[in-house]
């Protein structure tokens, strides 16, 4: 051969050594199932054994997920403001300090109080009582911190007795005071018109408006797929009646048809009675999207050609769908979920803020907000619109959560 | 550093070419076009049309045509993915049991299904993403109850060791393999029940070129080794022309020629395989040239034209052409041609025993 | 068209890297070619070599998280006024979607994909979207555009081309609607054409028409075509230089001549024959290339085909990059092999340290 002809090229060729960068095993696989990209191809060879090529090689879907979804710093963010406030569900007793029946006209529309963390240098946090008096011109009644009435804070303190979890009973609080009954010395986020602690109905509410989303969820999910997967696995005229059905409830304007099924709930129905009812009609009109998700990707599915392999090894149809089908819509289910939840929170809020949905004494997001219906008390008592706040943050936060998990779901994408 | 080391001597080629194994007779395929909001049948795709053919045990088998011939269509019905319109398809079982296919409902063709086998053509979407290699390779032995979860075990480790996995890859999930280490997989796969007919339907097709050859050298090898008959699916005439013994060549729907490979590729009887032949370009620069190019494109199935259905892009078209069709027949032992001319016309094919190619003048 | 006038397009050490969230692709990493008006240039390799990418580099229409960030891609256009002057256009540095690189794609440059379905918006006719394109960079009015197209698709080969332009792309087959994309990238007669895997997803037969439309195309207007491909014969058929790819370097580059009878990297070597091809003789078992395509991010250090390199020099091929190396004819090949023994070696590595270093 004519080895010795070989001379470099004058071409300003890029002679430094590969970068050690370059050779470092993937820090996920994400992109490996790419099947379309002239550039993505995954290779683990058999010579290259690294240990994080193991860990990623042995990984399952769902943790291959876990680990695209971690590098989404929004959507981490979101799912730990989630985490935050459902946990608000589960300790809404313990963060509550009175109980949020517990009314008194004289304590009516009180501001928040502000919170002192020191006095005299030292850790002891406490608030200021406060005196009343009405005001001779307007006969409003005002409030002004008494700065001899120092009332201390306590952490874990006794208060009301509640069960936690339902089932411990314990009188046990986050906050309390050390010598005074709290309920009727402390307000963190001022009173409403009846006098009621606005932080303690606001766990209450919490509590209230992020499960019966999640109830919601859970029904809509059942329909969802039970529908779409009928209509997805077997096609056919199943699938023409279920999307005609979907179609019908589709052109049903959704207002009136709230409106219209939350009047026919009986006034006399007890509150629990009323706020499974309320799920109901709200899980009801939010199924059409995941069935529809569901039969999207089942219809996908089917045609894959693992399917077509289970059934020509002999799998049994329950077999193709309960190991191989519904296994991969799950995640799909999951992402889904996680965007229609909002929507079932806000569709409470709404409803009840209508005064449609939940009524008092039920305590809601919607509930506490009709509170804050009229201009006066936007201009004259500000804070009866804090209850907005939580449901922007958690909407919001599923938002940036629901956008992750979509991500992360679809194995095929970046 | 010659490039000739590199090439090996053929295999001990030990396989033994037996009875027929199944048997193909007038398989046809329609299917319906619906129109309107009614959904009124306004006319039929024929997809596959009357096509008959014989597959002997221990050999490769090929079928060959361009996109919409009705190969793949032509798989499917064999292998019961989907059901015939008409036709039979008779299957001889290892215990001498002969059932034909086309008729055999779900629980009768259960256990003609350890027999036959299938490799798929994209080697991302017939793995499970959720499932472990072992999941995926022991769902055949376990869905037929076969074994216990330890022999199933074994039987996977064994069977990725003869596809040339590794056996510690069975906890691995198929994210972690490229499409021809997939491909090896779907192989694994369809080997677990000791099949006697693996359809392969273009299992090369979607690798890359320089993964081709190790799939294609597999398949050889373990059809030597098991005595496996394959039906090969594909469009690549090359690809076709190394691993077949026989080669039917299909043409909207029909079988146009079928014959020994070599037969078929150095002395074509149909215009149709000849010129198929002549469209492929030689991987060598110093035979480029004018070719006897195919005009027009490829007749629609579901109106095809009168007479041959070849007729409007054959280059020795003559007026019966266009009103008979021609009968599929034998023109010589064992080569069978649908073409009117087919005794009287000298085709061209490829060159024989043509060695001065490109490849082995590598290393001049 | 003698190769002594300066090339249509000069590529110089062009990189071209992917910064994912994953780590950095180097998709193209140090390509140098030219490519001479008359002539087709193809480019082969497999999945993840960065042909594609190259040429969409050249067009500068590389999607996002990717990045042009080293090299030049020199186009020498010559004046519409008449002149014989020719101005030098450096692609690399044009601003992104800015008039100039606008004007170039489509005038200069127009490009064919592997799937003109995808490439032909599903909503309007072939007609309008011919017409669009010629109406971009030509003064003409709707009759004269429409002319026009009707022109190219009957110099494209398409029959009855005044109906077919009122066909939508799914009425058309495959074949016509490559041969339509083919006539939308010719509608400003560009002076290179680059075919992105042309013929991949059509049939045989198809594919020779294809080819020799190609062919005819570039005879009647010499226009330079980059023909992108994984298909050697297709290569053999129709380029006059070869460039062979793998992981976003040239292995080797040559005449087409050169490439099939005097192949020098064992990549190209190894890719000829593991080829199996229809002049050889049936069920022989074909020597292979071992392992598969690394992970882009997962590159071998060295040279990027040792690892499956039957070539390979341990302490050489898996520590140092080879340098590119030119034969008197102009064969370049980037391959230890060819160096000047041992000696050369000593030396590759103190400037290997060196740039280590730096």
């Amino acid at each position: 051969m004519a080895d010795q002809e070989y001379k470099p090229s004058h071409s300003p060729d890029p002679t430094e050594p590969a970068d050690p960068d370059a050779a470092r095993p993937p820090a996920t696989p994400g992109t490996g199932a790419d099947r379309t990209s002239d550039a993505v191809e995954t290779v683990y060879d058999a010579s290259t054994g690294a240990a994080a090529e193991d860990r990623v090689a042995v990984a399952s879907q769902f943790q291959l997920m876990w680990w695209r979804f971690r590098r989404h710093r929004l959507a981490m963010f979101g799912g730990i403001v989630i985490l935050l406030f459902y946990s608000v569900v589960v300790f809404a007793d313990f963060l509550a300090y009175a109980s949020p029946q517990a009314s008194e006209a004289e304590r009516s529309l009180m501001p928040p109080q502000r919170v002192y963390l020191f006095d005299d240098g030292s850790f002891s946090p406490h608030v200021f009582g406060l005196d009343s008096r009405r005001n001779p011109q307007t006969f409003q009644r005002e409030y002004f911190a008494n700065p001899d009435d120092k009332i201390e804070l306590s952490f874990f303190a006794e208060g009301f007795e509640y069960n936690l979890f339902g089932f411990i009973p314990t009188n046990r609080h986050l906050i309390g005071t050390k010598d005074r009954e709290i309920g009727e010395s402390v307000f963190l986020l001022g009173t409403d018109v009846q006098g009621r602690d606005m932080w303690s109905r606001l766990m209450y509410a919490t509590r209230i408006s992020l499960t019966i989303g999640l109830v919601a969820v859970i029904v809509s999910i059942a329909l969802g797929v039970v529908m779409g997967g009928l209509s997805g696995f077997y096609g056919g005229w199943v699938d023409m009646v279920v999307q005609r059905m979907m179609e019908l409830l589709y052109s049903i304007p959704t207002i009136p048809l709230w409106m219209g099924l939350a009047a026919a709930v009986p006034d006399h129905w007890s509150i629990l009675r009323i706020y499974f009812a309320i799920t109901v009609i709200i899980a009801l009109i939010g199924w059409t999207e995941l069935a529809r998700v569901v039969r999207g990707r089942l219809l996908a599915l089917r045609e894959e050609d693992f399917v077509m392999a289970a059934n020509l090894a002999g799998a049994s149809q329950f077999r193709v769908i309960f190991v191989h089908l519904v296994p991969l819509v799950l995640s799909h289910i999951i992402a889904a979920v996680s965007l229609a939840l909002p929507a079932m929170i806000v569709a409470e809020t709404s409803l009840s803020f209508l005064g449609l949905g939940l009524r008092p004494p039920a305590v809601s997001w919607g509930v506490l907000l009709q509170g804050a219906q009229n201009i006066q008390a936007v201009a004259l008592t500000p804070w009866l619109l804090l209850p907005a706040i939580p449901v922007i943050v958690v909407i919001l936060a599923f938002s940036f959560l629901g956008d992750g998990l979509r991500d992360a779901a679809d194995p095929y994408g970046m | 550093m010659s490039a000739n080391q590199q090439i090996t001597t053929p295999p001990g080629d030990t396989r033994v070419i037996g009875d027929t194994i199944l048997e193909v007779n007038s398989l046809k395929k329609f299917f319906p076009i619906k129109k309107g909001f009614l959904r009124r049948e306004v006319g039929q795709v024929r997809a596959v049309d009357d096509v008959t053919f014989r597959v002997r045990s221990g050999e490769t088998l090929s079928l060959v045509g361009e996109s919409g011939c009705g190969k793949t269509t032509t798989s499917r019905c064999i292998l019961r993915a989907m059901k015939p319109s008409s036709g039979e398809m008779l299957f001889h079982q290892k215990d001498g049991r002969v059932i034909d296919l086309a008729k055999a409902n779900r629980s009768q063709l259960r256990p003609v299904r350890r027999e036959m086998q299938m490799i798929f053509q994209d080697p991302f979407s017939s793995l499970n993403p959720r499932m472990t290699l072992l999941d995926i390779i022991g769902e055949p032995l376990l869905v037929n109850g076969i074994g216990n979860r330890r022999e199933r075990e074994d039987r996977a480790a064994e069977l990725l060791k003869l596809v040339g996995l590794r056996p510690e890859f069975l906890s691995r999930f198929p994210h972690a393999f490229s499409g021809g280490q997939r491909q090896r997989v779907g192989i694994a796969r369809a080997l677990a029940l000791n099949p006697r007919l693996i359809v392969a339907d273009e299992p090369v097709s979607a690798l890359d070129v320089s993964v081709q050859a190790q799939i294609l050298n597999l398949l050889m090898r373990l059809q030597n080794e098991f005595g496996l008959t394959y039906l090969f699916v594909a469009h690549d005439l090359s690809v076709v022309k190394h691993i077949s013994d026989r080669v039917a060549v299909m043409y909207v729907g029909q079988l146009v020629e079928f014959a020994e490979t070599d037969a078929l590729f150095h002395h074509p009887k149909h215009p149709y395989t000849s010129s198929l032949m002549a469209a492929i370009p030689a991987p060598d620069p110093r035979k480029r040239g004018i070719r006897a190019r195919l005009k027009g494109e490829v007749a629609n199935p579901a109106a095809p034209p009168s007479g041959c259905y070849f007729h409007p892009r054959c280059p020795h078209a003559k007026d019966i052409c266009k009103q008979e069709s021609p009968i599929f027949e034998e023109v010589e032992p064992g080569h069978f041609v649908r073409c009117h001319r087919a005794r009287e016309l000298k085709l061209t094919g490829v060159p024989e025993l043509d060695n001065s190619g490109a490849v082995s003048a590598s290393d001049s | 068209m003698s190769t002594e006038e300066a090339p249509l397009l000069s590529v110089k050490d062009l990189q071209t890297h992917f910064f994912t969230d994953e780590g950095l692709v180097r998709a193209v990493d140090g390509v140098t070619f030219d490519i001479h008006r008359g002539k087709t240039l193809g480019v082969v390799g497999e999945s993840g070599c960065g042909k594609s990418v190259t040429a969409r580099s050249l067009m500068r229409i590389i999607d996002r998280p990717g990045k042009i960030v080293g090299g030049s891609i020199m186009l020498r256009k010559p004046r519409n006024d008449g002149s014989n002057q020719i101005d030098e256009i450096e692609i690399g540095e044009l601003t992104d979607d800015g008039r100039e690189i606008r004007s170039i794609r489509g005038e200069s440059i127009g490009l064919v994909f592997q799937e003109p379905m995808t490439s032909f918006s599903p909503v309007h006719t072939i007609g309008n979207q011919i017409i669009e394109a010629i109406q971009l960079h030509r003064p003409l009015d709707d009759r004269a555009a429409r002319n026009r197209a009707t022109e190219l698709l009957t110099m494209v080969g398409v029959s009855r081309p005044e109906e077919r332009l009122d066909e939508l792309p799914f009425q058309m087959s495959g074949g016509l609607r490559q041969r339509a994309m083919i006539a939308m990238a010719l509608a400003c007669e560009p002076d290179l054409l680059i075919a992105d895997e042309p013929t991949t997803a059509l049939d045989v037969t198809t594919q020779s028409q294809i080819l020799e439309l190609l062919q005819d195309l570039q005879e009647e207007n010499g226009m330079a075509v980059m023909l992108i491909t994984h298909n050697l014969g297709v290569i053999a058929e129709m380029a006059d230089d070869v460039v062979v790819m793998y992981l976003g370097q040239v292995a080797e580059k040559g005449t087409v001549d050169e490439i099939f009878y005097a192949p020098k990297h064992p990549y190209t070597k190894a890719l000829l024959q593991s080829i199996p091809n229809i002049y050889q003789p049936s069920r022989v078992e074909l020597p292979t290339i071992s392992g598969s395509i690394p992970h882009p991010y997962n590159r071998p250090a060295g040279c990027p085909f040792h690892p499956r390199c039957p070539e390979f020099m341990p302490g050489t091929c898996d520590v140092h990059v080879p340098e590119t190396l030119v034969s008197p004819t102009g064969q370049h090949v980037r391959c230890f092999l060819y160096t000047e023994g041992a000696v050369r070696i000593d030396r590759e590595e103190a400037t290997a340290g060196k740039d280590a270093s730096q």
